[in-house]
């Protein structure tokens, strides 16, 4: 099963290395990781998606705890979250074939942020599945260079999504 | 370059300029350290200068992995924190091994390092390491700093990180620029450790949960580790055994907690514990763990471990519950707390049948070897020094056959008397444990019980031992082989003994060359005499027992069995 775990570190050299470190010494799989800066210059915030059963990812969220410079640890299993990757693709683009491009990008609701003679590079922004299904999107039209971030995410207050 | 050691000792968190090297020793000073261990360097040059007329007393290893052994041991013989200082690079790296043995083994350790100068970081430098990557997995905390302002502040969080909690070793690595760089200390020294907290108490509901458990049980066993010994808590285990009546099985880590003399003792279980241990661990109907961490070890095949019994499972440290065994009951706390909270908690129960069995079994099955054999059988010689110290000495081991048959033949009676290597299982430990035990508890015996080979690899240190005079007994159990490792090949290799003896060198000589007191036995008759001649000396005293060649350690689990499924009860009935 799929945990997304959000750890509040202190924004220390080596905290990275620490909790990387501990995942691979304890033989955790990450399936991705983000650090950022929070709104406090001295915090960071690390996303951790984990898929595991529920056994092993205590484990994860109590050996995460037991790093010195993690001063929080959350599991958001089970809980309505607002999960979200960030992808910028570049894909090839001649064009005859930009207005189609240009719809699909209407319908994923991405952005069009740099454009070549031949290539567009997009932007788009959501959940996994969107990204992974926008990626499915792009294929027929070739892919040229992908990067995507791991996943952030937030416990939601609002039952519904807006 | 002009002094600051003007300065009085004790005036860390006043206003006066000094080296970075004067807050390392000035704050090590505030922290109660009077011991440390440690070998000089390049880059610790500074600190060692400002340690030349500190008042602590320095012991200089041959080797740092000694040192390293030597604060461990002291720490665990004293209950302070042991402090080991090593130069960076090779110094530095040498640490490791005693690192990883105080991390497996939760000792309060603090190690400084010292690091090239911070501009050189990262340049493959003249004995450059990456320190802290290095020793992070090894460590409970550690950390680099590269601003002498920081430096007091953390040298503090490190002594209190190391000693609480799940103590254990943290590393501060300092680059020899820091050390010399000047700074005023104003005011007092304030921690910054928002993501360390500890929490000692113990969740009111679970202890009485795990107490009405306790009420109700009609088999119960203690099953008690290390923790115990580390919280200070053997007084208030004795006073739950007592209180609510309940057998007491120990961990290697964990002898000593409980007097093994005192009927409830089940002794240790585990690959080589006692049978009766294992066999009221299989079929208990309440386990309750304190301060031990379900090792394989001791576990053996863990889905079949104390298959009919609830757990209740009482540690400092969360991640330990439920990490190799679920527990239906935990309580995550400090043992000393919690054990006096459930000893007021519960009630005395006969719990007759189950004494009986208990009893029964201890009967059938205690541990035995062969008299009658012509040549000298290791328990023999333990058991002597047993007698001949009245069960009084502290202990130290090798690690492998020596180690188990210390531990099954020395009868232990109080806390911190033995000191063994268990979690990383390190050869060599104990020599330089007895050196650190022996500085800690001067007043105190401190024998070395020993494999030849894990004499062989730290043995060096023999010569630290007769620089500072200290009375450390060493007895060599020598079978001229890696003995466990051998009775593996036999066991399980088909007698192919393959790369598990090496020469050996005379032992008595080589001691007698380096200024200790060196003896052979090798006659049964000679064994008693032999113990006492060591007991009575009051130099470093090495003994070379040369034992039966091929001795077993019995009872044995085999790898991947359930605990009650032991090997050698046969051979051990038989001697009967």
């Amino acid at each position: 099963m799929k945990h997304i775990i959000s750890a509040l570190v202190e924004n220390k050299p080596g905290v990275l290395a620490h909790v990387a470190g501990m995942f691979a010494a304890r033989a955790f799989n990450i399936d991705s990781l983000v650090v950022g800066r929070t709104e406090e210059p001295q915090l960071s915030r690390m996303t951790i998606v984990v898929i595991g059963d529920d056994r092993v990812v205590e484990q994860v969220r109590k050996q995460l705890a037991r790093i010195v410079p993690v001063v929080k640890v959350q599991d958001f299993v089970g809980q309505p979250v607002v999960a979200r990757d960030l992808m910028l693709i570049s894909i090839s683009a001649p064009p005859e074939k930009r207005a189609e491009i240009f719809s699909l990008i209407e319908i994923f609701r991405g952005k069009v942020v740099d454009i070549g003679p031949k290539t567009l590079m997009l932007e788009i922004s959501g959940p996994e599945s969107k990204i992974e299904a926008f990626i499915n999107v792009c294929r027929p039209y070739g892919i040229k260079s992908l990067a995507r971030t791991g996943t952030i995410a937030m416990p939601r207050q609002a039952r519904v999504e807006p | 370059m002009k002094s600051p050691s003007a300065a009085p000792a004790d005036s860390a968190g006043q206003s006066a300029v000094k080296t970075g090297a004067q807050i390392i020793v000035d704050e090590l000073i505030a922290q109660g350290v009077d011991t440390m261990f440690g070998y000089t360097g390049g880059v610790v040059l500074p600190l060692f200068d400002r340690l030349y007329d500190a008042p602590i007393n320095f012991i200089v290893p041959r080797h740092e992995q000694g040192g390293c052994h030597m604060a461990d041991a002291y720490a665990r013989a004293s209950g302070k924190v042991g402090v080991v200082v090593a130069t960076s690079g090779p110094g530095a790296c040498n640490l490791v091994t005693g690192l990883a043995n105080a991390m497996m083994d939760s000792v309060p350790l603090v190690a400084l390092t010292g690091q090239v100068r911070t501009e050189l970081i990262g340049n493959d430098a003249f004995q450059e390491a990456d320190t802290t990557g290095i020793t992070r997995p090894v460590t409970k905390y550690n950390c680099i700093v590269k601003d002498v302002r920081d430096l007091a502040r953390t040298i503090r969080e490190a002594f209190y990180i190391a000693s609480t909690g799940r103590p254990g070793p943290v590393l501060i690595d300092v680059p020899v620029d820091v050390a010399v760089t000047g700074h005023t200390v104003e005011g007092p020294v304030k921690m910054s450790l928002p993501g360390y907290r500890i929490r000692t108490k113990g969740h009111a509901r679970q202890i009485s949960t795990a107490a009405r458990a306790i009420n109700k049980s009609d088999r119960p066993v203690l099953y008690v580790g290390g923790g115990v010994i580390a919280a200070n808590a053997s007084e208030e285990l004795r006073a739950l055994a007592e209180t609510a009546h309940l057998p007491v099985t120990m961990t290697l880590l964990g002898l000593g907690s409980y007097d093994q003399t005192r009927a409830e003792s089940l002794d240790m279980l585990g690959m080589h514990g006692s049978a009766y241990a294992n066999y009221a661990v299989q079929e208990c109907d309440l386990l309750i763990a304190v301060g031990a961490r379900f090792d394989d070890r001791v576990t053996g095949k863990v889905t079949t471990f104390a298959p009919n019994a609830r757990i209740v499972h009482i540690d400092i440290d969360p991640a330990s519950i439920s990490k190799n065994v679920g527990v239906d009951i935990p309580v995550v706390g400090d043992a000393k707390i919690i054990l006096t909270e459930l000893a007021k908690q519960t009630e005395y129960r006969q719990r007759k049948e189950w004494f009986d069995k208990i009893a029964e079994w201890k009967e059938k099955f205690p541990f035995r070897y062969e008299q009658k054999s012509p040549g000298i059988k290791p328990q023999y010689v333990i058991s002597e020094i047993w007698r001949q110290t009245a069960g009084d000495a502290i202990i130290t081991t090798g690690v492998g056959q020596n180690q188990m048959w210390a531990a099954q033949f020395y009868k232990f009676n109080r806390p911190r008397q033995l000191i063994s290597s268990g979690g990383l299982g390190t050869m060599g430990f104990g020599l330089p444990a007895a050196i650190g035990a022996q500085i800690a508890r001067p007043d105190e015996m401190v024998i070395d019980i020993d494999g030849d080979h894990s004499f062989n690899m730290t043995m060096t240190e023999l010569a630290t031992a007769v620089e500072h005079k200290l009375p450390i007994k060493v007895c060599i159990l020598n079978n001229g082989y890696m003995g466990m490792v051998r009775q593996w090949q036999e066991l399980f290799y088909g007698k192919r003994y393959s790369k598990s003896y090496l020469k050996n060198p005379d032992y008595a000589v080589l001691a007698r060359a380096l200024g200790a007191v060196g003896l052979t036995v090798d006659k049964k008759e000679d064994v008693s005499k032999g113990v006492e001649k060591m007991l009575a000396e009051k130099k470093p005293c090495v003994v070379d027992f040369r034992i039966d060649r091929e001795e077993n350690v019995w009872p044995m689990v085999p790898a991947g069995k359930s605990i009650s499924e032991m090997d050698g009860l046969d051979i051990l009935e038989s001697m009967g």
